[in-house]
């Protein structure tokens, strides 16, 4: 089923926005390239970007971990306070007719983020230790890549930035400890997804 | 002129950028599946544009959410609650607000019907500025989610007994639809079919 490309047509790489096609030669640490046409990142081979990737996932899953617990806002009026953390308001919208807005909230804000940053962990690891791809990386890698649009932890950060100036004419409210904890994992992703090169992982994963 | 994979009878993959002979199914690296051009992308596009529009409009119509005081309470619509909060004084917030849920949404609606005609029709606007156009609109259309947080942090947060309370309304849910589907929506378009217009009209010039 799988048949081995042609080898001359291993040293083209073609734009995946505009279908513009190039050809490269041999690609040292440090080059980068971008699409002539549309401007599309094409390859950004940077020094121990698989490195850097692996610790900023390891340190973001850890922190998105605990912050699952911990209070991100609290508030206070007329002697009653409460404090919510991640989980409660995802489920804010559970048990009722809009329950399946809780499902869609939890995979948002929690569980892709997540689960990208466990498989971008497993697809990597093996590939910074110059060992053979763990069985499956090249299906978790592209499974990761399809749900980067749908990992919505930075959004969520600005809604509680906005959610806390609504707040202040209702209550008194004070920031928890896990609002910094996601505004660090949403600082940690910017920087993977700044030094990630899919080009050179999928060059990687197929060695 | 830029020539493209197609150009050379070679099909692209739009995972990993490889290329292939025509007629492959399956790209050998990653195992995406290959296409030179998505013939059936305007039709999908076109299928959740409308499934979003329909979702936008009982998001406008019903309240996001009801709020109890001690004295009052009230059930606010996404513009409704911009505008309350308006009054109070809160001119960035509500800005926030009616750019994430009103004008977001709307542009991306206009900007995805252009783009999808123009692929089709032809437009005054070079490619170049449609794709800027089309990378905008996969880039924003996932903030609009952010009314969506606000109201289950609201909602989750302020249960504060008699004293306040927040309850998400239908219109949460509905919203929260209409983003997927616009998002879906614009990730239908294949960008390829923008430049191909380029490459079609460079070759009929006579010069
Ligand atoms: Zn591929």
């Amino acid at each position: 089923m799988k048949d081995a490309a042609p080898p001359e047509l291993d040293t083209l790489i073609a734009c995946p926005k505009c279908d513009a096609l190039y050809r490269v030669g041999v690609v040292n640490k440090g080059d980068r390239a971008r699409c002539e046409r549309c401007h599309t990142r094409l390859f950004t081979r940077r020094r121990d970007a698989g490195l850097v990737i692996i610790t900023t996932a390891f340190a973001s899953a850890v922190l998105v971990i605990a912050a699952l617990f911990l209070p991100f806002i609290e508030i206070r009026r007329l002697g009653f306070s409460n404090a919510a953390t991640i989980v409660d308001a995802a489920l804010a919208f559970y048990g009722g007719p809009l329950f399946g807005l809780s499902l869609a909230v939890i995979a948002l804000i929690i569980a892709l983020p997540l689960t990208r940053l466990v498989l971008t962990i497993y697809t990597l690891t093996p590939l910074v230790l110059d060992r053979k791809p763990w069985p499956g990386a090249k299906r978790a890698f592209r499974f990761s890549e399809a749900m980067r649009p749908w990992s919505m932890a930075e959004i969520f950060v600005v809604g509680c930035a906005v959610s806390l100036i609504k707040l202040t004419d209702l209550a008194r409210v004070e920031i928890g400890p896990a609002f910094w904890m996601f505004v660090a994992v949403v600082v940690l992703m910017a920087v993977q997804n700044m030094v990630m090169c899919r080009w050179s992982v999928w060059k990687a994963l197929d060695r | 002129m830029t020539v493209t994979a197609r150009d050379k009878g070679l099909v692209a993959c739009r995972e990993c950028a490889r290329v292939w002979p025509v007629g492959h199914a399956q790209c050998g690296v990653c195992g995406n599946a290959l296409r030179s051009r998505d013939t059936q992308s305007l039709q999908k596009v076109w299928a959740w544009w409308i499934a979003g529009i329909i979702a936008y409009i009982p998001a406008n119509l019903y309240p996001m959410l009801t709020t109890r005081t001690l004295f009052h309470t009230s059930e606010d619509t996404i513009i409704a609650g911009a505008l309350d909060l308006a009054a109070h004084g809160s001119f960035g917030i509500a800005a926030i607000i009616l750019i994430a849920s009103v004008v977001i949404p709307l542009g991306k609606f206009f900007a995805i019907a252009y783009l999808a005609l123009a692929v089709r029709q032809g437009a005054r606007w070079p490619p170049g500025r449609q794709y800027v156009l089309y990378e905008v609109v996969e880039y924003i259309g996932r903030w609009s989610m952010i009314d969506v947080f606000v109201v289950a942090i609201l909602c989750s947060l302020v249960q504060l007994n008699v004293a306040a309370s927040i309850t998400p309304g239908i219109a949460a849910l509905t919203f929260a639809l209409s983003v997927i589907f616009t998002m879906l929506s614009a990730q239908s378009l294949d960008p390829r079919l923008i430049w191909d217009r380029i490459e079609t009209q460079d070759t009929k010039d006579p010069a």
